[in-house]
């Protein structure tokens, strides 16, 4: 490792810390630039699904697991199940199919 | 939003805090299990998984900076990510600091910010009243106590579950975000949008050669940025998210 560990726990910390702390401390009045609004609004869903896609795929013993759960927390998420089952659901799922391929 | 002279009635207690916390605790239990176990699989030890916990008190950002510390990434490269990745924070914050009761001190904002997560921010200022001090320091407790315990739980579990059953729990954190994404995807067609095109972005720089060089820290900021802006320019959001 390049740096010691506290050196990366120090800064993935303050930074956090910082986009907290100062909206909050500082800002009182509502944000009235549009661009950034609408910016700040879409990034949650953009960078969770750069995250799920394709690391998903390889997150499990194999490709084949991965795509089940995968496709088990599709289909809960959008029947509106919570995070929690989904979580799990495809957990279990991925750890199904890998225990049937074992077995062929 | 409607301006009214009206002072909007305040919730402040402490008892109702810390029982609204419970099930966020609960939940962020048996996420950051799997953090901790990640972590210790990774390579880092107990004691830092747990450390990272305590200090950040963030999944998603977590979990990417622990890639880029096993990927041994830059310093620079971990502050970006964190900096991106945590980017809906402050509008959370900002959000926040709209509905906070005039009891709240500016020492008070400076701990609350520690823990601005979003199931936190979600029922914090998903009521209509305002939010006091006593109650929000109530809703804390337990979600940062969850957090802190599971990554604890996870990291020492870690080397005792058979490997079977680790690799499929790699795949709970994706499920999560799964969980996250589509029910608004599935409502808000602009988001859908972006998120069909974070999907592309992030197929085109983890396959395409040249583009696959990029480090994964890097690539997570650079998809992100440019499929929410693109969202910011095609699709503009009229009125603050509540």
């Amino acid at each position: 490792m390049t740096y010691g560990i506290w050196a990366y726990i120090a800064v993935m910390a303050g930074v956090t810390y910082l986009v907290r702390m100062l909206p909050l401390t500082l800002f009182r009045k509502k944000l009235n630039n549009r661009f950034l609004r609408s910016f700040l609004f879409y990034v949650p869903y953009a960078v969770l699904t750069v995250m799920t896609v394709p690391a998903v795929f390889e997150s499990t013993g194999s490709v084949f697991s991965a795509c089940v759960g995968f496709a088990v927390a599709l289909v809960l998420a959008y029947r509106g199940a919570q995070l929690l089952p989904v979580a799990i659901a495809a957990c279990v799922a991925a750890f199904a199919a890998d225990w049937l391929l074992a077995l062929f | 939003m409607e301006e009214t002279k009206q002072t909007p009635a305040c919730r402040n207690s402490l008892a109702a805090g810390l029982r609204d916390g419970v099930p966020i605790g609960l939940g962020y239990f048996s996420v950051s299990i799997t953090f901790g176990m990640m972590a210790v699989a990774g390579g880092l030890p107990v004691w830092a998984a747990v450390a990272i916990s305590m200090t950040n008190v963030t999944s998603a950002g977590q979990f990417a900076g622990l890639s880029i510390i096993l990927a041994n990434g830059t310093l620079f490269e971990t502050a970006l990510t964190q900096l991106i990745i945590n980017a809906r924070y402050a509008l959370m914050s900002l959000s926040l600091s709209q509905k906070l009761d005039r009891g709240v001190t500016l020492l008070d904002r400076f701990l609350m910010s520690f823990m601005i997560t979003d199931e936190v921010y979600a029922v914090a200022a998903g009521g209509e009243d305002n939010v006091g001090r006593r109650y929000f320091y109530g809703l804390m407790l337990a979600p940062y106590l969850g957090w802190a315990l599971g990554t604890l739980t996870g990291a020492v579990a870690s080397s005792l579950l058979p490997a079977s059953v680790q690799s499929a729990l790699g795949l709970a954190i994706y499920g999560m975000f799964i969980a996250i994404v589509v029910p608004v995807a599935k409502k808000v067609k602009p988001v859908l949008k972006v998120v069909a095109l974070s999907i592309v972005l992030s197929c085109a720089v983890h396959y395409l050669p040249v583009l696959n060089r990029i480090s994964s820290g890097f690539a997570i900021i650079l998809c992100t940025v440019i499929a929410a802006a693109a969202g910011a320019v095609l699709f503009p959001v009229e009125e603050v998210e509540e």
